[in-house]
């Protein structure tokens, strides 16, 4: 009689403790199978939304007409074009390297300043000021015949300005 | 004793709820239709613009209900032993109660929807390892588009609400598992002085649920809704602000690293309130306002202290970003810095308090937890009155 109670007392709950953990099992499986789905759902859409790359050009302007040390607003391109004080050109892009803010030029600062989060960016899109963790992103220049084009299909990084990024007759 | 908020949290949703069904009636959610019809919802439509305000307004209060709600179990011990699972699902709550609001303001498409959405899912880029992966995923692509919309569109009318509901259902289970709203334990007698929850609870509830719904609606008369201008990729706002709820959060990415503003702090910051009740004495004496009178006097303490370091911090590093020396190496001066300063700050702050002061471990973390929040606080009103053009500090 002892003997069966303890062999009950000792069966019934490993019995119990099984199908829990069989439940369990089915739930986490269940969810993990959910979660699948939704995410190759997603992924799905994340596929047919890229970018197509193509070349763009984007015709800037003849030579003669930037001044030197000067920035100009190409809106067509999203994009300015710095022309450096040794007349040479480059063109950076106009989202902050930060957390993607349209960033405008102040002529009067002469420099760029990011309106969400105050970065600062010089002529040359290096960063004045913090949180900006890195320069303004640039696109390829290519001067054909005097004429300034720019290539905006992708952004370039970098992690300082030098004299070899800018492009010059 | 609990002021009720917890009542007018839970009012405020069944508002929002009954006001988001009508919107979700007018509402076209793709970009080319949907600021068109928000203009189309509170020029034509009966009542419309004022069911937005409602809408608008609700989930405002909703945010000052809910911070006030937390405080208010913090500073009367009501996370402590038999609330431990509660407290992690009110944060959770919370935090649901965030993206809705975050979600919400994205649908009208205006400049301050594309902005937002813009900065957020850049943000979610600094996340190390998935954080590209992550980003994509929530713009539904690499650039932000229609999948944008869409995805936020569903979250908010139909991932969030259907989460908040059920977890709703489970704080209010938690509650009255746990014995309903903390008190007083008494040592002689165990059976306090309890009254039938019908009337007397409900007509208390009540009395404060719809005095809160008489202010909303009359709120929502005289005062709407902003609405920008159309999204325009071409232009940020200038300054780009985020509702006055992230405002503090905003504040901090104009001082830290992003990988730390974005990542470090909110992950060390949420870590911090979820593991609070796990540590052993945290939780003070239930159902005393501050525990005791020095209790109360140290949060008075902690709260002055609190406004003038923060408001000291921040001159002090809007000087440090004016001078524009180091630019290089931000990580470590923006980021390893000083959150190494901060942890050591709260570290002493400890030992002062427990070991020197002699006060108690938990009225040392209502201490923390006080300091915290108040510093946000700044930072939100800062942000919101003090932050003119090009986020510079302004008189307003």
């Amino acid at each position: 009689m002892v003997e069966k109670q303890t062999k009950t007392t000792t069966s019934e709950p490993s019995r119990r403790q099984f199908l829990n953990r069989v439940w369990a099992f089915f739930g986490v499986v269940a969810v993990a199978e959910f979660g699948w789905l939704g995410l190759s759902f997603l992924n799905s859409r994340k596929e047919r939304n890229k970018p197509v790359k193509t070349e763009s050009i984007v015709t800037a302007g003849a030579v003669e007409q930037f001044t030197p040390a000067t920035v100009t607003a190409v809106p067509l391109g999203q994009f300015y074009l710095a022309c450096l004080a040794d007349g040479s050109f480059l063109a950076l892009s106009r989202t902050c390297t930060h957390l993607g803010c349209s960033v405008p030029w102040n002529d009067e600062k002469n420099q760029f300043v990011c309106p969400c989060h105050g970065s600062t960016f010089s002529l040359t899109g290096e960063v004045l000021t913090a949180p900006a963790p890195r320069p303004l992103d640039t696109y390829p220049v290519r001067i054909e015949n005097g004429i300034v084009k720019v290539d905006t299909s992708a952004p370039q990084k970098r992690a300082r300005f030098e004299t070899s990024q800018a492009t010059r007759i | 004793m609990s002021w009720g908020l917890g009542g007018m949290a839970v009012m405020l949703v069944g508002l929002l709820f009954l006001t988001g069904v009508l919107l979700l009636l007018t509402y076209q959610p793709s970009i080319d239709q949907a600021y068109a019809s928000i203009l189309i919802l509170t020029r034509e439509v009966p009542f419309g613009a004022w069911v937005r305000n409602i809408h608008h307004w609700s989930a405002n209060l909703l945010a000052v209900v809910a911070v006030l709600h937390l405080l208010r179990i913090v500073l009367t011990g009501a996370f402590g032993s038999g609330r431990r699972l509660n407290w992690i699902v009110g944060l959770v709550l919370f935090f649901l109660l965030l993206s809705s609001n975050f979600t919400g303001y994205l649908l009208p498409w205006d400049q301050l929807a594309y902005w937002a959405v813009t900065i957020c899912t850049s943000m979610l880029g600094y996340i190390p390892i998935c954080g590209l992966w992550l980003q994509e995923l929530f713009r539904g692509g690499a650039e932000i588009g229609p999948a944008t919309l869409t995805n936020f569109f569903v979250l908010h009318v139909a991932f969030i609400p259907g989460t908040l509901f059920i977890i709703l259902f489970w704080h209010f289970w938690l509650v009255r598992r746990a014995g309903g709203l903390v008190r007083v334990e008494k040592d002689q007698q165990t059976a306090v002085d309890l009254v039938p929850t019908t009337p007397n609870l409900i007509m208390r509830e009540a009395a404060v649920g719809l005095a809160l719904v008489a202010f909303v609606l009359t709120l929502a008369i005289f005062w709407n809704t902003p609405l920008l201008e159309q999204a325009n990729p071409g232009m940020s706002p200038n300054p780009a602000k985020a509702p006055w709820y992230f405002m503090g959060f905003q504040e901090l990415l104009l001082h830290l690293h992003p990988v730390f503003a974005v990542f470090v702090w909110p992950l060390l910051g949420a870590a911090a309130f979820l593991c609070v009740p796990f540590w052993r004495d945290t939780a003070l004496p239930t159902g005393v306002w501050f525990g005791s009178d020095r209790g109360r006097t140290l949060a008075a303490w902690t709260t002055a202290i609190g406004v003038v370091a923060t408001l000291a911090l921040i001159l002090v590093d809007n000087l440090l970003l004016g001078s524009a020396t180091a630019v290089t190496n931000t990580f470590v001066t923006r980021g390893l810095l000083p959150t190494g300063l901060f942890a050591a700050l709260l570290g002493g702050l400890y030992w002062l308090l427990v070991k020197k002061l002699k006060y108690t471990r938990a009225e040392a973390v209502m201490a923390g937890i006080i300091l915290m929040l108040v510093a946000l606080t700044v930072c939100t009103i800062i942000g919101v009155w003090f932050r003119g053009p090009e986020m510079h500090l302004v008189w307003p």
